[in-house]
């Protein structure tokens, strides 16, 4: 009978199926909402943002995203009318609340830090990380399992436990709020993770590819970087994208060692303050700004995710 | 570390190289080997061993002319006996064990779900992923926002829900509901976690074991507890220790949503370090307290890293 055969635990029954889809897709609905909520609160004015009850859907107005870019100050209605008519959009908005744009506010160059020190992180990290993995790969290193954990427990220690020293040693080397001592911390936190990642990526790389090529000619630097790296593009791209995101992502490194020259966007973010308090849109703005790259990442790595959530070892 | 690096280079082979000129195999080894790990050292031990000596001084950072002594244990003597210090353990206690219930609750029930392999499956499945891949610092900051009692996304969805008054209560400003606070947003931020390495625990179950069992007429629920849980167990103690240290140090996401508020209600172990060290500004002190905080996270990652050799072998 044909039941006999549905009823198989390799492929569930079609009831449980929908049941599970159901379930699945409901918690995913309840766990995006808060996140859908922060992008809508972007395009709310600071009134909306904040009326009780919440409003679901609102007027848009890109008002949180220009306070987010400018700094403004509030001025007299008769001081407003003095003023020659306003010449763009945004100047426009920003006047009908009886202000007049300052300048542009600090988030750009926050910004540009961020990316500044992730890249700059990412790719000392990534550089370090493949060829020490290609090392522990290929050659017989006495204590590998050792050195390996060493290298490993060093991104588990707490960055609270290691920022009383480092804030110390920062100090005295000028490294204070600066791009470079933000790139070197992140490029230490991540090389663990680059090794680990690129360990697994490289053992299944055959070793005959490179034995081959050396029978070929080749001397070992040249099979490593002919053969061996051509092969391992896409592990270096998903530990590349592991490591920016956590340079993206840190904040008690970057909260306790930075303050105005080498700040991100972690740091920043919270602070972007309004009249009385939060404003709320240019904060939610700020963080969809902010979160978008990570989106685009997650859809790129998601094959790879659980490699880089478990340092490797689980593989798929 | 370089009679480390020499051991290297002295057992690695050198048969290729000696043939084929250019570098030898251990000099290539000792070369890729050393710069992660002088960086490491200079970055990570460095600090950590300036750390175990400050823990024995009354060193205090914003005063770094003042006369430096050595008390010897008195700083360790201290903390044990700081009634604060005890809180903030059980604070962090009642974090991490909730929280981590509560992940692998719903992150096993969900990677159970998932694994039924219904249509559209991996497109939810990248939707509940998201929260994990966001800064613990930019969520706990606009979860403040979602959690004010009235303007508030969350009280208001109470509210609908259960019909309470939605300015009855507040998640963050209540000594009661505020350990729950950090509770719910880090389960609704690393219930993924532990739903993908569930995932990938029950993927690597072989279908003919169940296939087994369906000719031996076993239950569903026979099924679930003599096959799927042990065989997924490895992964799901993975994941279980992997999450424990992260909430045990557990600070970016704590620090925006309550600051250890209301008073130190939700004051876990990094916050209070990071009050002692950046605010009363008693580093010795605080030296010695990131000291026991770290041989603590140690030796929990020395048993990760047995677990994840047992997972590498599946």
């Amino acid at each position: 009978m044909s039941t006999v055969t549905a009823h198989s635990v390799a492929e569930p029954s079609s009831l449980s199926k929908t049941i599970g889809a159901i379930i699945v897709s409901a918690y995913a609905i309840v766990t995006i909402l808060p996140l859908a909520w922060i992008f809508l609160t972007g395009f709310k004015t600071p009134t909306d943002a904040i009326s009780y009850p919440p409003k679901i859907i609102s007027e848009p107005s890109l008002e949180g995203y220009v306070n987010l870019f400018t700094t403004r100050t509030r001025q007299t209605p008769d001081f407003l009318a003095s003023l020659p008519a306003p010449q763009t959009w945004y100047e426009r908005l920003v006047r009908s609340r009886n202000m007049v744009i300052a300048g542009p506010s600090k988030v750009v160059p926050r910004f540009v830090n961020s990316m500044v020190i992730g890249f700059g992180s990412t790719f000392l990290a990534v550089c370090l990380g493949t060829i020490a993995a290609y090392a522990f790969s290929r050659f017989r290193v006495p204590l590998a399992d050792d050195l390996l954990f060493f290298i490993l427990s060093t991104r588990m220690m707490p960055p609270i436990a290691v920022a009383i020293p480092i804030y110390l040693m920062f100090r005295n080397l000028g490294l204070t709020d600066t791009k470079l001592g933000m790139i070197l911390l992140y490029t230490a936190v991540n090389v663990s993770l680059a090794v680990w990642l690129l360990k697994g990526f490289m053992d299944e790389i055959p070793r005959e590819y490179e034995e081959a090529a050396m029978v070929d000619g080749y001397t070992r630097l040249q099979a490593f970087f002919k053969v061996v790296l051509p092969q391992a593009t896409t592990g270096i791209a998903a530990t590349a994208i592991f490591c920016l995101i956590f340079a993206w992502n840190e904040y008690a490194f970057a909260v306790l060692l930075t303050s105005g020259d080498a700040q991100t966007m972690p740091p920043f973010i919270p602070f972007i303050i309004g009249e009385g308090g939060q404003d709320w849109p240019a904060v939610a703005a700020a963080t969809t700004l902010f979160f978008l790259p990570i989106l685009l990442f997650t859809i790129l790595l998601r094959r790879h995710l659980l490699r880089g959530i478990t340092f490797g070892a689980v593989r798929k | 570390m370089s009679t480390l690096a020499e051991r290297a280079v002295a057992r690695t082979p050198r048969r290729l190289a000696s043939r084929l000129g250019g570098l030898s195999d251990r000099a290539i080894a000792w070369l890729f080997i050393t710069p992660s790990v002088l960086l490491l050292l200079a970055i990570n031990i460095f600090p950590l061993l300036w750390t175990i000596q400050l823990s024995f001084t009354n060193y205090r950072a914003n005063r770094p002319n003042a006369p430096l002594r050595y008390i010897g244990l008195d700083n360790y003597r201290d903390i044990l006996a700081d009634a604060d210090v005890w809180h903030a353990m059980q604070a962090t206690a009642h974090f991490v064990l909730w929280s981590i219930g509560l992940e692998m609750l719903l992150g096993f029930g969900l990677a159970l779900l998932i694994n039924r392999r219904f249509r559209g499956h991996s497109f939810w499945t990248t939707m509940i992923l998201l929260p994990m891949m966001l800064s613990p610092a930019v969520v706990g900051n606009f979860w403040t926002f979602l959690l004010q009692p009235q303007i508030g996304l969350f009280n208001s969805a109470v509210a609908f829900f259960t019909g309470a008054d939605p300015s009855s209560f507040q998640m963050i400003g209540d000594v009661a509901l505020a350990p729950w606070s950090i509770i719910m947003v880090d389960t609704w931020m690393w219930t993924p976690y532990v739903m993908l390495i569930c995932l990938a625990g029950l993927r690597s179950i072989p279908d003919y074991i169940y296939e087994a069992t369906e000719v031996d007429r076993a239950s569903p629920w026979r099924q679930f507890w003599s096959i799927t849980l042990p065989m997924v167990m490895p992964f799901l103690i993975l994941a279980i220790l992997f999450r424990a240290i992260e909430n045990f140090k557990m600070f970016d996401m704590v620090n925006l949503l309550t600051s250890g508020g209301p008073g130190s209600t939700t004051e876990v172990a990094s916050i209070t370090l990071k009050r002692e060290a950046f605010e009363k500004w008693r580093t010795g002190h605080s030296s010695a307290l990131a000291i026991i905080l770290f041989v603590t996270v140690f030796g929990a990652a020395n048993i990760y890293v047995r677990a994840l050799d047992r997972v590498k072998q599946r």
